[in-house]
């Protein structure tokens, strides 16, 4: 049985993007939005406030745009479930530039904390090895999550996903612009592209 | 020396996925994904074989509807083939596309609709345009190769030129009977 994860999420999405240099980000719905909000407003970010299932997957079509960017889909347990057929449709794809991290706390915290099927023994990294991905790992203390970011930052072979356990609680909400049209172009404008 | 170009007077209609590739060319359409069609399958063939264009086969319909949202994101126009099946897959994952004003353009061809052997496909059939509109789509519909060609080609200059999402039906007639 392992041990009940510990580690705080905002610190461990702290750690991850310390040092995000030009990696453009995705989040999933949920409290991975406010999490990547949390460390930082950045034009580099898309925050997804519903799409559930969609945030690798926006993450694949960016990456293939922009072969020589690092894109990193930072999502939730429950989303990626959603879109776990993503999952070979990446493997298959088999971008260079595109991590996926789950921060798992094992339940959807949105919606009252229901058990999720991460905390009752289905396993995101073997599913993600099965189709197909490069590297998969599990992570559950800040120090791996420090050891993690510097393994993101060196050129991968194909997709890569790592799950990194967290502490089941919903910290402060951190809110970005829910106005999508204003973050697309944003986004778009960081890239170089104008305005339509 | 023989030109590779086909002669525009010889054309027949059969040859649709043909022009159906030259427009998406022409509007620089670089990425594709799909959940196969037997409809679809000369287009997949011809973009799968391009350099240029990334293609991506779906598990699920949706899928590409985020994928065209990324590519967008990232300055590249993404096109989402399927039949009128996966268009029920494909409702909630649109309030990306529509909320976030994201050019989309789907190429649905339709069963269910003309000479379909399989009852199955009369539901979703019946229930594709409304959920499209229902959604925020606009719907446009071709019943001929002539009126297809014409209008691939100014749904793809409505979706990537003025940010609009757009599903084509390609009707079932124009298909043909499916063979099995």
């Amino acid at each position: 049985m392992p041990m009940q994860a510990q580690l705080d999420r905002r610190a461990a999405v702290a750690a991850l993007l310390k040092d995000r240099k030009n990696t453009l980000v995705v989040s999933g719905l949920g409290s991975p939005t406010y999490d990547l909000h949390s460390v930082g407003d950045h034009d580099g970010n898309f925050y997804l406030w519903g799409a559930m299932g969609g945030a690798a997957l926006i993450g694949l079509g960016l990456a293939q745009a922009q072969p020589g960017k690092p894109v990193l889909a930072l999502t939730g347990d429950g989303e990626q479930l959603m879109g776990l057929g993503g999952i070979a449709t990446i493997g298959v794809a088999r971008p260079r530039n595109l991590d996926i991290v789950v921060i798992d706390n094992q339940h959807f915290g949105e919606t009252g904390m229901q058990a999720s099927h991460t905390g009752r023994g289905v396993d995101l990294t073997a599913i993600a090895t099965a189709c197909g991905f490069a590297t998969t790992g599990t992570v559950r203390t800040l120090e791996e999550v420090e050891r993690l970011t510097r393994q993101i930052a060196e050129p991968a072979d194909g997709p890569r996903l790592f799950v990194i356990k967290v502490l089941a609680e919903n910290p402060p909400r951190s809110l970005p612009s829910r106005d999508a049209v204003f973050i697309k172009n944003r986004f778009r404008a960081h890239l170089g592209f104008a305005a339509a | 020396m023989h030109s590779p170009q086909p002669n525009p007077d010889s054309r027949t209609s059969d040859d649709w996925p043909s022009e159906l590739y030259r427009i998406l060319k022409a509007a620089d359409v670089r990425q594709m994904s799909y959940v196969p069609d037997a409809g679809h399958s000369q287009l997949i063939r011809l973009s799968s074989a391009d350099q240029d264009v990334t293609t991506n086969v779906l598990t699920t319909e949706e899928e590409g509807v985020a994928i065209a949202a990324g590519a967008w994101l990232g300055g590249q126009r993404s096109v989402l083939l399927m039949q009128s099946s996966g268009v029920g897959n494909c409702i909630n994952m649109l309030s990306l596309s529509a909320i976030g004003r994201f050019p989309l353009l789907m190429l649905v061809t339709m069963r269910g609709e003309w000479a379909e052997f399989n009852p199955w496909q009369v539901p979703m059939s019946r229930a594709t345009q409304p959920s499209l509109e229902a959604i925020g789509l606009k719907v446009m519909r071709a019943e001929t190769a002539e009126d297809l060609i014409e209008t691939v080609e100014s749904a793809a200059a409505l979706a990537y030129e003025s940010d609009q999402q757009i599903a084509v039906l390609i009707g079932q007639r124009l298909i043909g009977k499916k063979k099995w």
